[in-house]
């Protein structure tokens, strides 16, 4: 079957299976790796991935049902340096093995998107799809509150 | 590296402040993983000739294989090759061989890898793996430890006392003891009979599970060369080309022909140390012959077939003196090992050592029996059977005191161990910062101070526990490092810990950029191979700040010193008045002078006849504890020096428990750990707040359920519950508490398992503070809080 998706602003033709997921299509076809295989369930979100700016998590997506749609990862926000939030997470080692950083740093972008002055609940509730077993996500919680308009509760 | 070394390096860098140890430098991984660009195993591509493998496990906890019949997998589609026990009837283990890398004749745990399928793609080994027809027969499993030492039990290694194992471990042949580690010290019946209060009882912990999100994944590749080279997820390179060398030799491998490389892994927490899944990538590979095999576990594998942390039983018996002196413990731990006990075995043999806790006591009884069960293997989990064990004796200890009327801090104040009281083996405790750690943390929670809810259905309660952890580890265990200059004076470094999440190529840069006083952003230190890097023996333990630091820090000296003895050969300046400042040779008896290392290192300094000296400068480092020795008596324990130092601390809570539905929030956790000093003060608290999480999951959502039959009831994050960014407390308040460790490097000394040990007794003594419930069984979950409250209001 053949699928047109744009991919970190490249676009491509690709002939998928109708069983591939877009996890699979993006590791293995098109060599995006940063969505990571944690669970294949939709538990984990480490496979997570903005379709149109809305974070999904790609291995429950079918590749076709993203025909025709804008696929963003985390390449696709470090092409001209880091994002803001990108740097706070640095500043704040929001991260410690980095596995969960990419859908974390997506699931992160999006809610800034949508709501630029959130509150620690809003940030607990927009990460709660993603998983993380090192940080103990304080300290992703902290640069997430910092990235938004004065990080204020 | 002697302890005096350390300490010369230490007074001569006394003078200066220190620029890059003790300051939160900038992760030098940061921008690899905040960028995508961080490459984990699964993330390297081998191009269009990997294979991929499936296995195929057994449904059974216990039975034996009457036949297996491989033809109709063969013939599948995609299918290149289909192994099963006989072709590779070898044994491998880390601290006891005891594990063979298919079944054999009997398979122990459900789950058990049986055979393994090689194909074109992963659905067609999947696919094929299906095909595979193993018949059984099905015998009865042994699933309870303190069932499986009852006289007459079925022995699930007839064996037993043929198996090979490191000298500290005593095994009991005809039984299913595996090890059973004893301490004998002083006279703990005596004691007991001049106690004035003794107080005895039963915990229990179950079984968890690491859920690093990263699961196990391998790539295996044999070339035309008979070159074994094996891409891992792993917290042990150097010992997992050890082992594969060990366990293939009779396939013709050595050392040398066997490669490891382990790029950034995603999460390890001791799940990924020693060998588990990986071997069958390497046995499968060396099959098929030049083309690279990959073998990933699922997220279900992940929980049954790789090792868990086992569950104990723990009958725990201590005697005081009115006064609160604690004067015997006797401590009996019956683990639940699982099926092959490999690496589990030395958790046991390390808690059995420690189960004290960290208190000064004069008669102690400990027994730690390693008891092997039809469940999966247990192994390694951050803690190390620490927190295991400090559940029921943090629970006793709040007990005691309340029994005897004192406030458990203070009863933890006077029994606390402290340097140079005598350890249950019988050496001496290092210097720690025991009592400070007790008084910030209960100060960082009011102690003392009662606090009611404003909410009439809650109740409010407070908890403090104590924790100590020693590496457990081979007493050779070393570590060493290579450290090279390039042109511009940047610095390359390999060593072979493992950038788990932790920081540690940044504290090793850290370490050596304080010895040469070149920036950390100058410092590239990379994940291992085992082709290049020095050897490391394993990223387990809590040691390599310590272990590898030091190495580190020896290979910056001797670089230091070959630098030194440059200048000294062009300009005549004796070694002793020179020293390094902002990437420049200085001189003390000369101020003018001043050579940047980048004018040098790579090309040396021309004379004045024209002709030049030095050149490249490179160095190398290693370190092993020289005073550890693990010779002690079976029966007392006495007689070694099993274990280099402790890192002691406490942690404390104040939590809010709903009265009717038993649900608990934790509204503030405070945790103190003596890091010695803190190389980087972030990545310490990173310790942490993550640890401290990770533990407090354990006792108040996580829990591996097993039916009747063995299997295990919730392999997934569905059922398994780990927590979200909801499930944290309101507040941590970290702790850092920096009394130096003489031999560590600048005084450091781990940090890593200790902040999850005093996660789960000090919710047990919070809630039992809140609601006057005593649980003493792990997980303490809001089911378990309701169903108590209920009971204790006598409905
Ligand atoms: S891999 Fe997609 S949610 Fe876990
Ligand atoms: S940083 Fe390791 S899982 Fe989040």
């Amino acid at each position: 079957m053949d699928l047109k998706i744009k991919i970190n602003g490249e676009d491509w033709t690709l002939d998928v299976a109708p069983a591939d997921t877009l996890l699979d299509v993006l590791r293995e076809r098109v060599g995006t790796k940063s969505p990571k295989i944690g669970c294949e369930r939709g538990d984990c979100g480490s496979c997570t991935v903005l379709i149109d700016g809305r974070s999904v998590r790609s291995c429950l997506v079918l590749a076709v049902e993203a025909d025709g749609h804008e696929i963003t990862t985390v390449e696709g926000i470090s092409y001209d340096g880091l994002s803001a939030l990108q740097t706070l997470f640095l500043e704040n080692n929001s991260f410690q093995c980095g596995f969960c950083t990419p859908g974390i740093v997506l699931s992160a972008t999006e809610l800034l998107e949508q709501n630029p002055n959130p509150t620690r609940h809003d940030v607990q509730e927009a990460l709660a799809g993603n998983l993380c077993r090192c940080t103990g996500y304080e300290p992703i919680i902290d640069a997430v509150l910092a990235a938004g308009d004065g990080g204020s509760e | 590296m002697t302890p005096t070394d350390t300490f010369l390096f230490e007074a001569e860098s006394g003078n200066k402040d220190l620029e890059s140890v003790g300051t939160p430098a900038v992760r030098i991984d940061g921008r690899d993983k905040i960028s995508g660009a961080a490459q984990f195993v699964d993330d390297i591509d081998f191009g269009p000739g990997l294979l991929h493998a499936a296995v195929v496990e057994s449904p059974h906890a216990y039975a034996r294989i009457v036949s297996i019949d491989t033809s109709e997998a063969e013939k599948a589609d995609g299918v290149v090759r289909v192994a099963t026990g006989k072709d590779f009837p070898y044994k491998f283990g880390m601290y006891m061989e005891d594990r063979y890398i298919f079944a054999q004749d009997y398979v122990r745990f459900v789950g058990e890898q049986v055979a393994g399928v090689v194909a074109r793609s992963h659905r067609e080994a999947v696919r094929a793996a299906k095909l595979v027809k193993v018949e059984y027969e099905v015998l009865t499993p042994l699933l309870d430890p303190k069932a499986a030492v009852e006289d007459g039990a079925e022995l699930i290694h007839p064996d037993l006392d043929e198996y090979t194992h490191v000298p500290w471990f005593f095994p009991k042949a005809n039984t299913n003891i595996a090890h059973w580690r004893k301490i004998r010290k002083g006279d703990t019946e005596k004691a007991f009979a001049e106690a004035d209060y003794v107080l005895e009882d039963t915990y229990t912990v179950p079984r968890y599970a690491h859920c690093a999100i990263e699961p196990h994944v391998t790539v295996s590749k044999l070339d035309f060369a008979d070159r074994l080279t094996v891409w891992t997820a792993s917290q042990s390179p150097h010992t997992q080309r050890h082992l594969f060398a060990e366990a293939l030799a009779p396939l013709g491998f050595t050392h040398k022909d066997v490669r490891v490389i382990t790029p950034y892994v995603g999460g390890g927490f001791g799940g990924k140390a020693g060998v588990s899944m990986e071997i069958i990538g390497a046995a499968l590979a060396t099959l098929v012959k030049g083309r690279p095999v990959k073998l990933r576990f699922t997220r279900e594998q992940e929980f049954y077939n790789t090792y868990q942390r086992q569950g104990v039983v723990a009958e725990l018996k201590v005697g005081v003196k009115s006064d609160g002196e604690i004067t015997a413990v006797e401590h009996k731990l019956y683990w639940d090992a699982g099926a092959y006990v490999e690496y589990g075995a030395n958790v046991v043999n390390a808690a059995g050592l420690s189960a004290t806790g960290p208190y000064r006591v004069p008669n102690i009884t400990n027994d730690s029996l390693c008891i092997y069960t039809n469940l999966p293997p247990g192994g390694p989990y951050r803690g190390f059977g620490y927190s295991e064990f400090h559940f029921g004796l943090e629970s006793h200890m709040d007990r005691i005191a309340e029994a005897i009327g004192m406030d458990p801090v203070e009863f933890r104040r006077k029994n606390a161990i402290i340097e140079g009281d005598e350890l249950a083996y019988g050496a001496a405790m290092n210097p720690s910062g025991m009592l400070e750690a007790i008084d910030r943390t209960a100060a960082a929670i009011d102690w003392g101070v009662e606090e009611e809810s404003d909410n009439p259905n809650t109740v409010i309660g407070k908890g403090i526990s104590l924790f100590w952890k020693a590496p457990a580890m081979p007493p050779n265990s070393s570590s060493a490092s290579f450290l090279k200059f390039n042109e511009d004076g940047s610095i390359n470094i390999t060593v072979s810990g493992m950038e788990l999440g932790q920081g540690y190529l940044t504290v090793m840069a850290q370490i050596a950029g304080e010895v040469l006083s070149v920036p950390v952003d100058k410092i590239r230190v990379e994940t291992p191979d085992t082709d290049r890097n020095p050897y490391e023996w394993q990223t387990v333990a809590s040691h390599v700040t310590w272990s590898s630091g030091l190495a580190v820090e020896k290979a910056a000296i001797e670089a230091r010193a070959k630098i030194f003895d440059v200048i000294h050969q062009v300009y005549g300046y004796e070694d002793d008045s020179l020293y390094l400042e902002d990437e420049k040779v200085k001189c003390k008896t000369d101020p003018s002078f001043a050579k940047s290392l980048s004018e040098f290192v790579i090309d040396g300094i021309q004379t004045e006849d024209g002709t030049w000296r030095g050149g490249p400068i490179v160095a190398s480092g290693k370190f092993m504890p020289e005073f550890t020795n693990a010779n002690s008596d079976p029966e007392t324990g006495q007689g070694g020096h099993p274990n280099v130092h402790y890192t002691v601390g406490a942690t404390g809570v104040i939590l809010e428990i709903d009265k009717e539905t038993g649900r608990i929030w934790v509204r503030k956790a405070a945790l103190a750990v003596d890091a010695g000093r803190a190389i980087n003060p972030d990545l310490v608290k990173g310790q942490i707040t993550g640890g401290l999480v990770q533990g407090l999951a354990t006792v108040l959502y996580e829990d591996m359920r097993f039916d009747d039959d063995g299997k295990l009831l919730n392999p997934n994050f569905t059922d398994y519950k780990i927590p979200t960014a909801f499930d944290i407390p309101d507040e941590i308040i970290p702790i850092i508490v920096e009394v130096p460790q003489p031999d560590g490097p600048f005084g450091a000394r781990g940090v890593g398992e200790h902040t999850m040990i005093g996660a789960a007794p000090v919710i047990a003594n919070a809630v039992y503070n809140a609601l006057g419930v005593r649980i003493k069984s792990m997980p303490i979950t809001q089911e378990k809080v309701a169903m108590a409250i209920l009971e204790q209001s006598g409905n």
